[in-house]
């Protein structure tokens, strides 16, 4: 029961064969068998969601309907400010810390009446690509749990995988949505930036995160960005014309569309296993009528660079508030800037301090115009590169990640292997560009591989219609096997 | 080349007390990584505008309005010390 | 070798907006601490700052008033430093483009005018507010510092001028002749007790002539514009002195202690400042177009150097116009409204300058708190050009009425200051001397002029000095030369 599409879930409440609390008890039940290997959660609010899911109850029963997540069991990445339930950005500096107000899009998600099932692990303040980097112990990838589920949303990646919950809400700064739903075998989504208010957020770095969902089905994508998605009058980057239509021929199919191969994302680094599931998907597209071509993003290569200069300097900045002062951790000192160096250096992990100290270099005196101001004008080239590339194509396809799940482990003591395999994914969020990701078969291991489909700002309608090609054309339709054990 | 910085005063500008082992170990890191984060001053970006933001929105403002506050109590409980209605802190360096 | 001082001068001016500038929380001074925040202004993790209309508008406004260039575009920036009253640890202000730009702001000392030169007017938000407790002797309670947020992310508006400025007087005037425009525009309470308006001065010297600046020492903690003026002074004798000893002056922030009459060295918090400025991110550019300026522009009260050019028309002198303009709250209005209601420009300036000014001054109190009205202005005036009041009896009269003892009428009689205007009634008198003395008449008619005054003497005397000089001369100089 647990393993519902949002969509059928939705179905079945509304024609009474379930009701919300059933699914809830599900979801807290699979967590319950699940949380020991896997540690998908920071915290399970059980109270809470079985009363939201006895409100939702009561609502059908009234005849009230306010939207697709009524009665939906949704799991939250801790970074996303709950009222009244502990969020830490898994960080030992907000360990304890109870926020006063929701984000906006969690409060998108009560409205509608859905059911908060808990906050999920991350890599601290989202910085990191495996979920290690969490103060409260890595989250386990369920389809091997000697491998990382990806990051930095590995927690909602893992709960929707594992069906300890229908959805999962993340954050994507440099692919930390799309990279651990591709390692997980879900569906993972980056909208344009400014699509989802970031109010109620945790800032990593302010100009390339956004709130996404993180689903079974690439239709529950759909369903889930029309919930989330807005103008904000709390955000001032919140976009503020129409929402478009997300579902502008969604079931069509590719026949017509120009699909863009990514020439640079291929060949050294990326796995065997990876490029062949690619290749077969790209080849089911065009046997499905698309035009397939082959594009050139020149600055790809050098993106990840000017990505790993502009999201520390503006985490180095975001970070500033965790001082000791107003909440979170305390480390006492004889005078307040001891007090707040101490706290700082007790309280952030170290792949947190590594990042504050690259922004901090990286925007201080004599060192901002060779490293900040130049990575902004590479910023500028990605942009039109991109736009070059969407003259000759619809999307842009490639593999979601160079590698499948790593063990856990392997690759906690070099952060630059790990910056680099991001390099897929990073490019959309230095242009603001929506992209998604879509399972699309296992490796010889065992371990699920994602496609990529990136799309124009605001281009959700056509990436939507190539993922839903894509689902339909691959028929991806496994379960972690471990799943039998634990259920 | 990993690059040479200065740790101690980057550290020092972050606010982050690092021991002096912790501090050469970050020093290397940081070395390599910068090293290759300097490939973006081998890009040529001639006459090229710096881009601060993907949106190319202005003027997001909101009215002169009053909204409702936070209450005090429920904001001071997350507080590691307060007293009578303030934050308290240890002292400033120039107040000792 | 003398000595020029150069004095650049950084001003902020809190907005009274309703709200703050990145949230809204009410801006209010009288709050219980810590009653006026919410995530945005306590940044708390994941509130974004989205700003204030208002408070744009206004600094559009201060940037016009001092005829700045306004920024078709120009972008909010985090300044970088970590301090306790700062929540976000960052400020958001203005960097490279702020809204306002090259202006400057005519200042008139001593009927002289001075132009000092703006170099930017940048929108900002305020600190919260630290207190030291503790200490001191005090066992139960260790040395603490308490902080208050009411007034975190209130917006602030820094007026920066070149290094233009020349004397403590100059600073003065300037600081003073700005905060009468910041009155004008109506958008900050600009008290500077209250610390709505503050001054920090960037202070060097160099040797009579010589075009470089020398090393740069900031001034801060000037609560009102005499310590300002005095604070500069000390500065430039202690600098002065510095220098004929042969001695360095290092580039540093000095407080003044307003008791003690000096300048003292800050300790400094982490050696030399980076701030590392960049684009803040959570925020878009702010754009203000052609027509916007523009309809700011047509909606500008009047300035006060436009105003002085008014009253110069009214055949006011430049000074006077300027104390009318500039000087204590509420002398213009007084000034406006007396002359619409017909009464000489040049009389009702003449008074209000002087011996209005004069005793506010002394009784170190507000024209709003005493009962003088435009009326009585124009009576007053009415009665010295109708001959009914003396110089000196119009001034016990104007203190009378300020006292609140009644209009001046009212107040010239009852102490019987009304004078003899009434030819007649003098010419009586004027024969009764002359017929008491008949060889002092003779001798006039002569043509030796000597006895005059004294006849004059006599007039006055028998009338108790009421009778009005002028008449008195008159008649005389008539029976002369009979």
């Amino acid at each position: 029961m647990s393993y519902h599409s949002l969509s059928d879930a939705s179905a079945a409440l509304r024609d009474g064969s379930v009701t919300s609390r059933e699914l809830t008890d599900a979801a807290l039940d699979r967590a319950s068998k699940t949380e020991a290997e896997l540690h998908a959660y920071l915290t399970l609010d059980h109270d809470g969601a079985r009363q939201s899911a006895d409100a939702a109850d009561a609502a059908f029963a009234a005849g009230r309907d306010s939207g697709p997540f009524q009665g939906i069991p949704v799991a939250i990445k801790d970074n996303l400010v709950t009222r009244g339930i502990e969020t830490t950005a898994a960080s030992q500096i907000l360990a304890g810390y109870i926020p006063p107000y929701d984000g906006t899009a969690v409060a998108r998600l009560k409205a509608q009446g859905a059911v908060i099932t808990g906050k999920t692990n991350l890599d601290e303040f989202a910085m990191g690509s495996s979920t290690e980097n969490s103060a409260f112990g890595p989250t386990r990838n369920p389809w091997n749990t000697n491998r990382v589920p990806g990051g930095s949303s590995g927690g909602s990646a893992v709960a929707v995988a594992a069906g300890s919950a229908l959805v999962g809400l993340g954050s994507d700064t440099g692919g930390s949505i799309r990279q651990p739903a591709a390692l997980c075998g879900v569906v993972g989504m980056k909208p344009t930036y400014g699509l989802v208010s970031r109010y109620g957020l945790i800032a990593f770095a302010s100009s390339l995160d956004q709130i996404g969902p993180i689903t079974r089905t690439v239709e529950d994508s759909v369903a889930a960005l029309e919930t989330l998605a807005g103008h904000d009058p709390l955000d001032a980057t919140s976009y503020r014309g129409d929402v478009p239509d997300f579902r502008v021929g969604f079931d069509d199919g590719v026949a017509g569309l120009t699909i863009g191969v990514v020439r640079q994302l291929s060949g050294e680094g990326f796995e065997a296993g990876v490029e062949a599931a690619f290749r077969r998907t790209v080849d089911l597209l065009s046997e499905a009528g698309a035009r397939v071509v082959e594009v050139s993003l020149p600055s790809l290569d050098v993106s990840l660079s000017a990505y790993y200069l502009i999201a520390p300097a503006e985490c180095s900045a975001n970070l500033a508030r965790f001082d000791g002062v107003r909440y979170g951790l305390r480390h006492d000192g004889p005078t307040v800037e001891e007090m707040m160096t101490a706290t700082r250096a007790d309280g952030f992990g170290p792949e947190v301090i590594r990042r504050i100290l690259l922004g901090t270099y990286a925007l201080s005196a004599g060192y901002y115009d060779a490293f900040y101001g130049q990575a902004q004008k590479v910023r500028t080239k990605v942009i039109q590169d991109f736009e070059a590339a969407y003259e000759q194509a619809d999307v842009l396809v490639s593999p979601t990640a160079p590698t499948t799940a790593f063990e856990v482990g392997s690759k906690t003591q070099e952060p630059l292997s790990m910056y680099l395999s991001d390099i897929c994914t990073i490019p959309s969020n230095l242009a603001g560009d929506p992209a998604i990701s879509v399972p699309v078969g296992l490796d010889d291991a065992g371990l699920p591989i994602g496609f990529q489909v990136m799309a124009p700002a605001l281009g959700e309608a056509v990436m939507f219609r190539v993922a839903r090609a894509v689902e339909r054309a691959v028929a991806f339709e496994q379960r972690p096997p471990m799943l039998e054990v634990w259920s | 080349m990993p690059i040479d910085i200065d740790i101690a005063h980057v550290a020092r500008l972050a606010r982050l007390g690092l021991s002096d082992e912790e501090l050469s170990g970050y020093q290397a890191q940081l070395g390599v990584i910068l090293d290759h984060a300097a490939r973006v001053q081998e890009f040529d970006t001639e006459g090229v505008e710096p881009t601060a933001h993907p949106l190319s929105m202005v003027n997001a403002f909101r009215p002169d309005e009053v909204r409702p506050s936070l209450d005090r109590r429920e904001v001071l409980e997350q507080s590691p010390a307060h007293e009578d209605g303030y934050f308290r802190v240890p002292p400033h360096l120039e107040t000792q | 070798m003398n000595w020029e001082p150069v004095i650049g001068i950084e001003v902020h001016v809190e907005l009274k907006t309703a709200s703050k500038m990145f949230c809204g929380c009410r801006v209010d001074f009288g709050s219980e601490p810590n009653t006026n925040v919410c995530p945005v202004c306590l940044a708390l993790p994941g509130a974004l700052p989205v700003p204030n209309e208002q408070a744009i508008e206004w600094i559009v406004q201060i940037g016009l008033a001092l005829n700045c260039t306004i920024s078709p575009q120009s972008l909010f920036h985090r300044k970088n430093y970590f301090y306790a009253d700062l929540p976000k640890n960052y400020q958001i202000s203005q960097f490279d483009i702020p809204v306002c730009s090259g202006g400057f702001l005519d200042v008139v000392l001593d009927g002289e005018t001075v132009r000092v030169a703006i170099n930017r007017v940048h929108q900002e938000e305020d600190t919260g507010k630290s207190i030291h407790v503790g200490g001191g002797g005090r066992i139960h309670s260790a040395e603490a510092t308490l902080l208050d947020f009411n007034r975190a992310g209130v917006p602030l508006v820094e007026v920066v001028t070149e290094p233009d400025i020349h004397s403590p007087a100059q600073a003065r005037a300037y600081a003073q002749q700005l905060r009468s425009v910041i009155e004008t525009l109506g958008v900050s309470d600009a008290k500077l007790e209250e610390g709505s308006m503050r001054f920090d001065a960037n202070v060097s010297i160099r040797p009579q002539g010589d075009q470089e600046l020398g090393a740069k020492v900031e001034v801060k903690n000037m609560n009102s514009f005499r310590s300002l003026e005095r604070a500069l002074a000390y500065e430039i004798v202690r600098q002065t002195e510095l220098r004929e000893d042969g001695q360095r002056i290092p580039q540093e922030t000095r407080h003044w202690d307003e008791e003690a009459g000096i300048t003292q060295g800050m300790r400094s918090k982490e050696g030399s400042s980076d701030y590392r400025y960049f684009p803040e991110p959570d925020l878009v550019p702010i754009v203000v177009s052609d027509e916007q300026r523009e309809r700011i522009r047509s909606t500008l009260p009047e300035l006060p150097h436009e105003r002085r050019a008014r009253y110069v028309d009214f055949g006011l002198d430049s000074h006077a116009a300027w104390v009318l303009v500039s000087g204590e709250d509420g002398l213009a209005g007084l000034f406006e409204d007396a002359v619409g209601l017909g009464a000489d420009p040049k009389q009702v300036a003449k008074w209000l300058t002087g011996e209005t000014t004069a005793y506010l001054r002394r009784e170190d109190a507000t024209i709003e708190s005493r009962a003088l009205t435009a009326a009585h202005l124009v009576e007053m005036t009415g009665m010295l050009a109708a001959g009914k009041l003396s110089a000196s009896a119009a001034k016990e009269v104007l203190t009378g009425v300020l006292d609140g003892e009644g209009s001046p009428g009212e107040v010239a009689t009852a102490r019987d200051l009304i004078q003899m205007s009434d030819g007649a009634a003098i010419e009586v008198e004027v024969d009764a001397v002359l017929d008491s003395n008949p060889d002092a008449l003779e001798k006039i008619r002569s043509g030796d002029m000597k006895p005059f005054g004294f006849l004059v003497g006599q007039v006055m005397r028998a009338t108790s000095g009421k009778a009005d000089p002028k008449v008195v001369n008159e008649i005389l100089r008539n029976r002369a030369s009979q």
